[in-house]
């Protein structure tokens, strides 16, 4: 085992984060300690800040073709769900008090939903199906009069299944037009597209959203800085309050390299990504075609089509998914898991859990994730499928459940 | 400035973070353990080869660990233990320190063993991170059934 090892990582993790790009770096450099101004200063050095941000916010706010009013800036891709979630319902509550998410949201949706929950907000749970893939019937059954949020992510970040969000939209804006009443503006549609960044569509127009989610950290730009679309005229209870920044909607001083970050990194992946996702979707092919051939009793989880082209997701049944990650991290190898053991939730994977398989928790502790991304080449991926086999062959041969037919 | 921020940090660097939840760090015990288990089986026992069985947990919860013992039936001491798990990684490195632990010296006493707890096994382990005590418990449990299963076929 040993004499195969190397000292380079093989980075397969890159829907956890992605390294920030250099040209993003350098984008950044002049606004830590030469331009610092604070933007709200009257001053040379404040308006000079103040400018930064416009420019940056203007670039966002043409990728997504909207109005730069419509970008609010946040601390990540947390608080911008987070703010979708309680600004909404904080805002709306007067107007009904029912949200409908997927089961598979991330958990930045899933949290404020419990927590709404205990002040008295109803929330549907939206099933999925065998690929993750929402049920749009339900969906259009669970609509009511007080329902004024829908949040359902646009891409998931473990199984990498990509939501009809269009259809989702339509459903929602019939709904609207056949209850055109007093409140013909709900329920509201938000998007969660942190994975879903520099793969797939993001003009709100096209998407038909109200509200989208955008984050750095994915897009090889810098965490903790995201955006929150929000079509204007769409209202928020904002989570923060202070000096107003953010049109009122999210106070404290703005993060400007950060959010000049943002600006250089979206527009990069937006630049590069025909080609990735045409380059990326042949490597994931490949990939999980020699998985599923070389190691007996795996499955693939997710939809095999309508899948982000950098997700690949499988469950190698009779081992432990922490197990083979560190095994995998001994070759230099960086991937992830739906495993309990690998949570602090000690529960495993609720999206692989929530796919209706049978013997669903065995499935999601033996899931093992890896996502490829720019730096990721063909060689990568046949270094790790040399290794994989062996590493399931001894964890099988340790493992108490014998692998079935 | 960096030969004194080395220094620095030789002095302090027995004050770390009091947040263990999110340290995922194992001891190079621990890793030794994982990498290299001790006592495994990695086959089905042949009929006959071990005095009893204990099985616990369930695939469902993540873990399942099966283990086999013999016992001497004079001196009544463990003298070898195997042992199966599908569990993460703590689960084989705590396993496989259990069954050294049991085993080593010309095998435990019964009763003795019995005393063992996962606080033990942990310590000898060189601590784990604190959301994973609850992973090293199982084989505990498992030697236990396995215990149970030897006296009632003893009685029989």
């Amino acid at each position: 085992m040993d004499k195969n090892k190397i000292k380079k990582i093989i980075y397969m993790d890159y829907a956890a984060t992605t390294p920030v790009a250099i040209e993003v770096k350098k984008e950044m450099e002049k606004y830590w300690s030469e331009i610092y101004g604070n933007p709200s200063s009257l001053h040379s050095l404040g308006r000079m800040a103040r400018e930064a941000i416009d420019n940056a916010r203007s670039r966002i706010a043409k990728i997504l073709n909207c109005g730069t009013d419509e970008v609010i800036f946040t601390a990540g891709g947390t608080e911008s769900d987070n703010l979708a979630i309680f600004g909404v319902a904080h805002k709306y509550k007067d107007y009904g008090k029912h949200i409908i998410v997927s089961k598979i949201e991330h958990h930045a949706i899933l949290r404020p939903c419990e927590v709404l929950e205990k002040e008295g907000f109803e929330i549907t749970y939206l099933d999925v199906d065998k690929d993750g893939i929402v049920n749009l019937e339900k969906l259009a059954k669970s609509l009511r009069k007080d329902t004024i949020l829908v949040s359902i992510m646009y891409a998931n970040n473990e199984i990498g299944t990509i939501q009809p969000i269009l259809e989702i939209a339509k459903i929602i804006s019939d709904f609207k037009f056949k209850m055109q009443n007093e409140r013909k503006t709900l329920p509201l549609f938000h998007t969660d597209a942190c994975q879903a960044a520099g793969f797939l569509d993001l003009n709100v127009k096209n998407l038909g959203v109200d509200l989208m989610t955008l984050n750095g950290s994915k897009i090889y730009g810098p965490k903790q800085i995201a955006i929150l679309y929000k079509k204007s005229g769409v209202k928020l209870e904002p989570l923060i309050y202070g000096g107003g920044q953010e049109f009122n909607l999210r106070s404290g001083t703005e993060n400007l390299p950060l959010i000049v970050g943002l600006a250089k990194a979206l527009e990069l992946v937006e630049k590069n990504k025909k080609f990735e996702v045409k380059r990326l979707t042949k490597l994931r092919d490949y990939f999980i075609k020699k998985i599923l051939k070389l190691i007996p009793q795996s499955i693939l989880n997710g939809h095999a089509i309508k899948r982000l082209p950098n997700n690949i997701n499988v469950s190698i049944l009779g081992v432990e998914g922490e197990s083979v990650i560190l095994m995998l991290d001994d070759y230099g190898i960086c991937a992830s898991t739906g495993s309990a053991c690998n949570s602090k939730s000690l529960e495993p994977s609720h999206v692989i859990m929530a796919l209706g398989k049978a013997e669903a928790k065995e499935v999601a502790h033996s899931s093992i994730r890896f996502t490829l991304g720019k730096f990721t080449n063909k060689k990568e991926i046949d270094y790790v499928l040399k290794v994989l086999p062996g590493i399931i062959e001894r964890l099988r041969s340790i493992s108490a459940i014998t692998a079935k037919k | 400035m960096i030969k004194k921020s080395k220094k620095k940090k030789k002095i302090i660097g027995d004050v770390v973070s009091k947040d263990v939840s999110q340290n995922w760090v194992y001891s190079a015990i621990v890793k030794d353990h994982f990498f290299h288990p001790r006592n495994f089986l990695d086959r089905e026992p042949k009929k006959g080869e071990f005095d009893a069985e204990g099985i616990v947990g369930s695939p469902a919860c993540g873990d399942v660990m099966r283990m086999w013992i013999k016992v001497d039936k004079k001196t009544n001491k463990i003298k070898d233990l195997k042992w199966k798990t599908f569990g993460c990684a703590t689960a084989i490195a705590s396993t496989s320190m259990f069954s050294v632990m049991v085993t080593e010296n010309g095998g435990m006493e019964i009763n003795e063993a019995l005393k063992i707890t996962p606080q033990d096994v942990v310590k000898r382990l060189g601590g784990l991170p604190a959301i994973k005590i609850h992973c090293s418990v199982l084989a505990d449990q498992a030697f236990k059934a396995a215990v149970k299963n030897y006296l009632s076929r003893q009685r029989k």
